[in-house]
Parts: C-alpha cells; structure tokens; sequence
C-alpha cells in the first residue's frame, strides 16, 4: 500500500529527504519518528505528490506520486503538519467543499461528513464558524477531512499533538477500526507512547536519512539488546550475583534486587528459578524490564550521532 | 456510532468520478468553479471586501455624475464645453477602474494569504491538478470586482445618458470602454497571480504588486489621451489606439496566463519559505551555469573542455528560438522591401554617375586613422543595441528581442528596394552587406534569440525547474553564449566591416 524506494528531496544544495526506502501492507500502522525537520513533513508531501522527488520513487495504493499525482491524492487522506482552514466557513460547509473536490455526490458528501463529526465529538460544531472552533477541535475536523473520501491510505502528520487525552483516545480508537479495516496509516509524531501503542513498523529518521526501521521488538533487539528482568529478593542480595553470572549476564544491582539480560527467558528463567529454591534465596518477583520506545529511539538516535561524529572526525 | 469505513456509495463515486487524469476542457473547468464559487461566497463574507466594492458600485457613480455636471457647468461659463464633455468617457473608465482594483487585492490574499494562514496544503492534497486550481483562483479573484465594476459604469452610464448630460456616446466608445475594463482586471489578476507565488507574505506581495499598480496607472492616463483626443468612432487613429491597447493587454495576459499556469504549481507555492535575497548566492550560481557542461552542473575544467562542451550545451537550448529568429528576420526583411516598394515611401537617389569617386572615399578610407576608430564604434554599436534589447525583453517576456533587433532587417530590405528602384547595380548593395554579414548576420540571430529566450523563459520554465532557478539558469546561458560566441564573432564582423567590405565596396563601385 505504502512503497518507497530511495525517495530523495534536495533543495539547491540541501538534502532534505536521502534515499528513504519503506514498504508498509494493507492494515498496517508506521510510525515514522525523527526530531524536527529531520524531513518528515517533505517524506508525507513527496508520497501526496506535492513535490515531486529528485531521486526515487514512491507508490501509494498502487499509484505512481509522480505519474499518478491525482489517482494518489484521490486514493489518501493526508492530515498536515499546519491543518489551516478556511475560518470563515461553518464545519459541516467546509467538509461539504472538500467532499465535492473528491467528487462524492451531495447527499453521501453531506451524510458521511455528519457522521463522521459526531463520531469525533463535533456534532454541536457542524453549523459553527470553524474559527470559533478551539485548537483541538480544528485538529478533529482536519482529520475528519482527511478522512472523508474514505481513502485506503492516510498519512497523518502529528494526529493528536493539540488534543485532549480523551480526543486523542478518539483518534487512537479511530486509527485502530480502520486498520482493522485494512487502511493503511503513516503516522509521524513525537508522542512515542502513542507510536508504540499504535505502530506495526517504527521508522526513525534523522536528517533526512532512515537510521533505523522494524516492529518495536526488532528495534528493541537491535539497540537495546536482550531482555532484561528484575529480581526482586525477600533479603539482601549478599554476592547472589555471582552465582548466578553462570548462567545470565548481570546488569546492575541494588539492596535487594538485581537485573540481568538474557537472550531468552522463556528457556533461561525456569531453570534459574529452580536453583534460586535450591540455594534457599526468597525471591519476592521476577519481572522483565519494560523496555520503551523512548528508549530505542534515544539509543538510536545517540549511535547515529557518534557514527556521524566519527564520520566528521 | 458511525462506521469510519463501510461507505460504499463513496467508494463509488471515487471510483466513476475522482481519478481520471486525462480531463477535458469540460471537466477542468468544472473542478476550477469549485474553487471559485467557494472563493467569491468566502470574499463575500468579509465586510473588507463587500464595503467598498458597495461604496464602489452604488455611490462612487453618482459622486462622478455630480462631478461630472458640476466641471461641465464650470466649462461652459468660458465656452469650452468640448473639454467636460471629453471628460465624461474618461470618468466612465475610472468608475470601472476603481473596483477592478480590488481584484488585485483580492488575487494577492487568495493566493499569498491563503499560504500565510496555512491553508493551502490540504487544498494541495487534494486531486485537483496545477491547471484546475490555477483557474478556480483567478476566476475567484476577478468575478466580485468584474461584478461591481460593470455594475458601477452601469449605474454611471444610466445616469449619464437620463442625467443632466443627456450624454449621447458612441457606441463604440462605450464598448471599448468596457473591454478595457475586463482586459486591465484581467493583466492585474494574471500579474498578481505571479506575484504571489513568488512571495511568502502579503506584505511582501503588496509591496511587489506595485510592478502592477504603476504600469496600469501609466496606461490609463495614456488611455484618458486618447479618449481627450479622440473621443468618438468618428476619429479612425485614437479608435484604432485604443483597439491597440486592448489587443496589447490581451497579449499581456495570455502571457502572463502562461507564466502563471507554468509557475502555479505545488513545489513552488509550498517549496518557497523564505524571500531573503542572496546576492553572493544568485552570483555564485550564474557562475555555475556559465561553467556548467550538463544538466547536473559538472563544470568545464578549462578554456577547451568550456568551448568543447559547456558552450555546446548551452547553444542547444536555443535551437528552436534561433528558427524563430530566422523565421522573424526574414519577414523583416521582406515587410522592409514591401515597404521600400510602395510609392509612398519610395525615395529618388542621385544618378549613378558619381560611383568613381565614392569608390574613392571607400579607398581613402582604408589604412587610415579612421579605419582603427570605427572598428570599435562598430563593436560598440552592435553591442549595445543588443544589450539594449536584452534589458527591454527582460521586462516583456522576450518580445523587446523581436522588435529592436528586427528593425535593422527592416531597413535592409527597405535599402534593397531603394537600390533596386534606383537602377543601382545590386551588387552595391550585396558587396556592403555580404563580406562582413557572413560573420554579423548568424551573431545577431544567435544574438536575439539567446535574448528571446531568456527574457520568455519566466513565462514557461523547463519542467522540473523553479522560477528563480530557471531564471539564473538562462542568464547563465545568455552570458555563456555572449561572452563565449556572440562578442568574438561581433569582433571579427567588426574587423570584416571596417577591412574586407570598404575594398569590396570600393572595388565594385569602381567596376561601374
């Protein structure tokens, strides 16, 4: 649904966007992550056939953003980085406006833009002006715009940075039923909860390049390493920890607890577990770390930075 | 709760109508009203724009009408009528004027304003093409001042012609007046369509669109002449100059039409952030074009591998305005000769029988002082009116190149004429033109159409290319191809005039 292979943006002299190569199926979620104008917003404009690439090429719903620029933006719902809009307009007028450019027929148009406002909350908005809208409700109709021609892709730019926790649990709820429905998103945000909760596949991109991509678990693999678990002992931990560096490597340690990483836990555990009874050790619990994706992505972004300093160097 | 996804009837009306991509006339038209009945009900709305376009339609005319009365009374009180009733067509174009002059507020604020309030892009995403959105905006810009325009000089007119006045026009005036109306709102518009895709702010737009507002002020006192002098169908030369003017404007607009259309596209509405002038940079990019050997900018190392293949490069790019040229120059030259033959414009020369002693002058000339000096005044000659041209067809698209240039065709073919009806042997005429020509006549084609390129190529830059990159880009051409071409073959044409053609001259005169 999602393919891009060394899609490249230069302005003049500036590389914004270096050979980013994606490929996200039916029904999944990508979650592309990256500082600003790490080149996110000029990736989503290039895949809506904006501006066109300068190398590379991308397909979205199966059409080609340079060939096929108005099948492309027929076939996506894009949410922008700036959702301005015409502030002059009532809500359910400015959906009526969008919907007739996607040529939806004036009754489905008006319909499908009713249900869709009281499906986010805005039922009460519709024959308001948008500029009384307040931030997270404008944020709320943009996405009921990029929604509305029902598209098998959307790419949402920040879909919840202005709204409240419950308008966000909307949106969240929202994205999910679709990708049921095998829509497919790109969704590039800073919120990593969110991205985690959401993604299939985690992209992050760091000036204009890609540094790193997979599901969370790949990511967590790579750059965080093996799983780690927590010991947690009725007494004090009194040199336990080199019993038990036979078997798995220790991590850190405190009074009554210590970490180790283990390749698999599933295997190394219940082995562990019996000769913690037989030494006589009261465990308390044994639980893994939870590693997230804030993690990965500092990890991430911190090797980049010290392969770029080498590179300089 | 609503379903977000099982909406068939959407799915089908996508799937019959929403993504064709090869759209009739019909259908672009169609998807551009969208645009423009959501633009003109948004300007509608906003009392900034309804106000004085009311002001303007309903009260301004009849603020006229008493001005109108009142100046003619005063007139007549010392007899000169003929001067307010000379007035009154001019009146009239103002009162249409004043309300087109919104137009070029409201194109400034559809297009700039709408990329300063962030509202473009989801516009952008949508599936309308370059073309359809480009139409839809300028058609939005110029239907409510139109409106309250025409509605204005309508107003003024019935007032006038049931008024006081009693004024009874030509018909004919009237209708000029009015196509001068729609073509000024349309070249105010189309300008500032331009104007604005190339600015971040409607201040910075505002202040650009002064390009706009100072021209058109300038025609429309050329135009109050006209009409002072000449204001009715009986007077065939200030009728005819005002058709002139509005055949002129149309061109204009279907110019800038196409410069607008060429420039109205997605990368550079979006792509452009900032207006901050770099000198340094502008130059330091003219100077990679002019050492450019290809499209991706690789540079000539030396003088050779410039003339090798930096030159070449260039010169390619102006093989279709070098058969335009031609094409130019030779009904030049014929339209010259047309002229020359025509009684009207025929001149007696003396006999002949004085060839002997021209012939001398022509041979005294050589080897002398003289002989150094004009091979410079030459060059200069030439090089000016060239640079003369350039400048002009900066500021006119390319169109200065195909009138002063041409000129000098003109004259030759009139020359031609004038020997030939003078019994002056034709051989005159060939051996003054022919020895240097060889040389001057290719430079000045090549000349003029490096010149009409770049001055035409803001009105259709090569796919793929910014306005501002495809600027420099040409002018890195022109100045690649002049300094490299044209300026060594003007030298030697120079040394062939002021050397090989006076012996020719000489020789050829003295055969008589």
């Amino acid at each position: 649904m999602i393919e891009t292979f060394e899609l490249s943006k230069t302005f003049d002299d500036f590389k914004a966007v270096e050979n980013v190569t994606l490929s996200v199926k039916s029904g999944e979620v990508l979650a592309m992550l990256g500082p600003n104008g790490a080149g996110k917003t000029t990736t989503v404009r290039m895949m809506t056939s904006i501006l066109p690439p300068t190398h590379g090429w991308a397909k979205l719903a199966g059409f080609d953003v340079v060939k096929q620029p108005e099948q492309v933006r027929s076939h996506v719902g894009v949410l922008t980085e700036q959702h301005g809009h015409y502030e002059r307009m009532k809500g359910l007028e400015y959906l009526d406006f969008f919907g007739e450019l996607y040529h939806i027929s004036k009754p489905v148009r008006r319909q499908r833009a009713k249900d869709l406002m009281e499906r986010f909350g805005l039922e009460d908005a519709i024959n308001r002006r948008v500029g009384d809208y307040s931030k997270g409700m404008k944020q709320k109709l943009a996405l009921v715009r990029a929604m509305l021609h029902n598209p098998p892709v959307l790419l949402l730019d920040e879909p919840t940075s202005a709204m409240d926790p419950q308008s966000a649990k909307q949106v969240r709820d929202a994205i999910i039923e679709l990708q049921r429905d095998e829509r497919t998103f790109m969704i590039t945000t800073h919120n990593l909860n969110e991205a985690e909760l959401l993604a299939d596949k985690i992209a992050i991109i760091r000036h204009g390049r890609i540094i790193a991509s997979g599901s969370f678990d790949e990511l967590a693999r790579q750059f965080v390493g093996e799983t780690i678990m927590e010991l947690r002992l009725q007494g004090a931990v009194n040199g336990l920890e080199k019993d038990l560096a036979e078997w798995v490597k220790i991590e850190s340690t405190g009074e009554n607890w210590l970490r180790y990483q283990v390749p698999s836990p599933q295997e190394t555990n219940p082995v562990l577990i019996k000769k913690l009874v037989e030494m006589g050790v009261n465990v308390v619990a044994l639980l893994p770390v939870t590693q997230t994706l804030e993690d990965i992505y500092l990890q991430v972004v911190k090797e980049d930075e010290s392969q770029q300093s080498k590179k300089e160097s | 709760m609503a379903s977000l996804s099982t909406t068939p009837a959407i799915q089908q009306d996508i799937a019959e109508e929403g993504v064709s991509t090869r759209r009739g006339w019909q259908e672009t038209f169609s998807n551009a009203l969208i645009i423009t009945r959501r633009e003109v009900r948004d300007s509608f709305r906003d009392w900034r724009i309804i106000a004085p376009i009311l002001i303007l339609t309903f009260f301004f005319p009849f603020l006229a009408q008493a001005i109108a009365s009142q100046f003619a009374q005063f007139l007549r009180g010392y007899g000169a009528e003929i001067i307010g009733e000379r007035t009154i067509p001019f009146l009239l174009m103002i009162v249409g004027f004043f309300p087109i002059s919104i137009s070029l507020v409201i194109a400034l604020e559809t297009f700039v304003g709408e990329k300063e309030r962030r509202s473009l892009e989801p516009l952008l995403s949508t599936p309308l093409s370059n073309t359809e959105l480009y139409i839809g905006k300028t058609l939005s810009a110029m239907i409510p001042p139109l409106i309250a325009s025409f509605g204005g000089m309508l107003v003024y007119l019935v007032t006038l012609l049931s008024g006081e006045l009693q004024w009874r026009p030509a018909s004919m005036l009237i209708i000029q007046i009015f196509l001068l109306t729609l073509v000024q709102a349309l070249v105010m518009v189309t300008g500032a369509v331009v104007v604005s895709s190339q600015t971040t702010s409607t201040r910075a737009a505002n202040l650009l669109a002064s390009f706009i507002i100072i021209p058109m002020t300038l025609l429309i006192n050329a135009e109050s002449v006209i009409m002072f002098l000449a204001p009715d169908a009986t007077s065939p030369n200030g009728i005819g100059a005002l058709w002139a003017i509005i055949v002129g404007m149309v061109i204009v607009t279907v110019l800038l039409l196409r410069m607008g259309n060429s420039i109205f596209n997605r990368e550079e509405l979006l792509g452009r952030m900032i207006d901050q002038v770099n000198i340094w940079g502008i130059l330091r990019k003219i100077g990679r074009y002019i050492v450019a050997t290809d499209d991706k900018g690789t540079p000539a190392t030396n003088l050779i591998t410039w003339y090798r293949y930096a030159v070449p490069y260039s010169l390619a790019k102006v093989k279709i305005p070098i058969i335009i040229t031609v094409g130019v120059f030779v009904v030049a030259f014929v339209f010259g000769y047309v002229v020359g033959i025509s009684p009207d414009w025929r001149i007696t020369l003396p006999p002949a029988e004085n060839f002997g002693a021209t012939g001398d002058l022509f041979s005294s000339f050589l080897g002398s002082e003289a002989q150094s000096e004009a091979f410079g005044l030459i060059l200069w000659q030439n090089v000016r009116v060239l640079l003369l041209a350039l400048f002009l067809a900066i500021f006119s698209f390319g169109i200065a190149a195909y009138i002063v240039v041409p000129s000098v065709f003109i004259i030759l073919g009139y020359l031609l004429a004038q020997v030939i009806l003078n019994n002056y042997p034709v051989a005159l005429f060939f051996g003054a033109v022919i020895p240097h020509g060889v040389v001057e006549i290719p430079a000045i084609i090549l000349a003029t159409a490096t010149i009409f390129r770049m001055g035409s190529i803001i009105t259709r830059p090569p796919k793929g290319n910014a306005l501002g990159h495809a600027w420099l880009m040409a002018m890195g051409d022109t100045i690649k191809i002049g300094v490299g071409v044209i300026l060594p073959m003007l030298a030697i044409a120079s040394l062939l005039e002021v050397t090989l053609t006076p012996a020719v001259v000489a020789q050829v005169l003295s055969s008589f």
